[in-house]
């Protein structure tokens, strides 16, 4: 957690100075404290007009750490991941280690605390990070598509599904009623987050968050050195096992380990392991594989478009490629300015988009710093002028 | 000259250049010109910043020696490297932010056009937004 807390030291310090929020919140100012320490986080709490972006967000998220942390609604099941981890590996280094580390190897204990604290670290960037979201659509998008539904049919209902073709394959984009967007390839709605996600895998509540396009590496990194740490754990617990019962008794021995809880989860961690490196290879999401999307159809040339050919390029691709950023900005600001709409535009029918200026501004993603209220754009150029604050890093965003 | 000194434009309309998905999940827009443009601008201006974002984002999610060595050195670090340096994503995007400005102060701005960056519309749409045209309008 310390890991997440501190990783932009700068962050709360250069935002403060350029960014225009009302500092109508109790809580003390951040310019004032010391980087790396944040205002009193407040998970859920709207009482006080909102200043971030994502103590309005329109998804069922929860965020800790002012927006630092995204986690799903229900966290139980990661609390018993988390206990789950650190009940064996604590066992293992308090009862194990001593005993290893005298009699065979002091190597033993420090690979498995290298392997601890890579897990423990895959596991809270894959829990806390952002999934790869889609930022719902404001009100003039949802306006300009339904439009476009509107004028391309002449049956009622409207058919709300666009074919595309890739790399030869006919993918069929539907549209999401509750996002509003026309969803692209890979991405799906998770019912219990409310939120379309990028390259949708599944919604894990071992981790507490969905895996999508942003945080699939972390998973699968995660799950992956979980199997080496629960295999080192259980083959060093049985060597001590063994070694001891013969001088005291089996089961004396056995009673003081982890093995039981062992035993059980090596199998399906490493089950699970092998399943998504089988994924990665073929360049397919859970989501997909479950379906049968691209699996053999009699009669029909079904294949997996999003496949690079060769299982190494997969690899590359899923685990090294590049990350991309967050898109729902959900440390920025709430900006109130919105362009006016002149009467005789494009019909958006206000009403069923609760068009408040500030809903328009939520769902809109990523703002740069802008102006402060009011500022309106000339339309001639000689004075025109678009101010844009100094980019933060972006790695602001990166969780 | 403040800026609280002139008018306020008024936002005639909005038009939504939509993603092209026909190579897979990459960042593309489509460059097919707007006919709501038609009479504010030439096609193949248009076209050309289109054309120029488009190998923009290809460039940030372009998968070569150099990403997949970020990424390693990454994973390798725990990830921890990334709170001192930009990844190559992040560099291209502010590259893509000051193309947009540069592009809305030369071209659109004096047409009474504004482009919007469209990581703000989470790469979505770009979207242009059409100001009424005020300059034969009195009181400026």
């Amino acid at each position: 957690m310390s890991q997440i807390q501190h990783a932009v030291p700068d962050g709360p310090m250069r935002y403060t100075q350029i960014c225009t929020r009302r500092t109508s919140c109790s809580s003390p100012p951040t310019s004032s404290s010391a980087a790396g320490t944040e205002p009193p986080s407040c998970p859920g709490h709207r009482g006080r007009t909102p200043r971030r972006k994502w103590q309005v967000f329109p998804g069922r998220n929860r965020f800790y750490c002012d927006g630092r942390v995204m986690m799903a609604r229900q966290t139980g099941v990661f609390y018993l991941t988390l206990v789950l981890i650190l009940l064996t590996s604590g066992l293992f280094f308090a009862f194990d280690c001593p005993y290893l580390a005298s009699n065979l190897s002091p190597a033993i204990p420090a690979v498995g605390a290298v392997l601890f604290v890579f897990v423990m670290g895959m596991l809270f960037r894959a829990s806390f990070s952002d999934p790869g979201v889609l930022p719902r659509a404001t009100p003039d998008e949802a306006a300009d598509l339904e439009r476009q539904i509107d004028s391309t049919s002449c049956s009622k209902p409207p058919p709300r599904t666009r074919e595309v073709l890739i790399n030869g394959q006919t993918v069929k984009l539907k549209y999401c009623f509750t996002c509003k967007i026309f969803r692209p390839p890979r991405a799906s709605h998770c019912s219990l987050c409310d939120n379309c996600v990028e390259r949708f895998d599944h919604h894990c509540p071992w981790v507490g968050n969905c895996v999508g396009r942003r945080n699939y590496r972390f998973f699968y990194l995660f799950i992956l050195s979980l199997s080496f740490l629960t295999i080192f754990i259980f083959s060093f617990v049985i060597t001590h096992v063994v070694l001891r019962s013969n001088r005291t008794g089996f089961l004396t021995t056995l009673k003081d380990s982890p093995v039981v809880v062992c035993f059980f989860s090596v199998w399906s961690i490493v089950g699970l392991s092998g399943f998504h490196t089988y994924l990665i290879s073929s360049n397919q999401t859970t989501n997909e594989d479950i379906k049968g999307t691209w699996s053999r159809k009699e009669g029909k040339d079904n294949y997996n478009p999003y496949s690079y050919g060769n299982v190494l390029t997969n690899c590359c691709a899923a685990l090294c490629g590049p990350l991309p950023p967050s898109l729902i900005d959900r440390r920025g600001p709430i900006q109130a300015d919105t362009p006016q709409t002149a009467p005789q535009s494009n019909g958006t029918g206000g009403g069923s988009y609760a068009p408040t200026q500030l809903h328009s501004h939520m769902v809109g993603g990523y703002h740069p710093g802008r102006l402060q209220h009011g500022a309106k754009l000339p339309v001639n150029s000689a004075t025109f002028m678009q101010q844009r604050f100094p980019f933060v890093p972006l790695s602001f965003y990166i969780y | 000259m403040r800026l609280q000194d002139l008018q306020q434009p008024a936002v005639s309309s909005k038009v939504f250049i939509q993603r092209d998905y026909s190579s897979g999940t990459i960042c593309k827009f489509q460059t097919k010109f707007p006919s709501e443009l038609e009479s504010r601008m030439d096609k193949q201006q248009f076209e050309e910043t289109m054309q120029t974002l488009n190998n923009l984002y290809a460039e940030a999610e372009k998968l070569g020696g150099k990403s997949y060595l970020e990424g390693c050195l990454a994973c390798l670090t725990a990830y921890t490297v990334f709170l001192c340096m930009e990844t190559h994503y992040e560099k291209v995007l502010k590259k893509i932010a000051r193309y947009i400005k540069d592009q809305n102060e030369k071209i659109y701005a004096p047409r009474g056009l504004l482009l919007t960056d469209p990581l703000e519309r989470g790469l979505r749409v770009v979207e242009i937004t059409i100001f009424e045209d005020r300059s034969i309008g009195s009181g400026r």
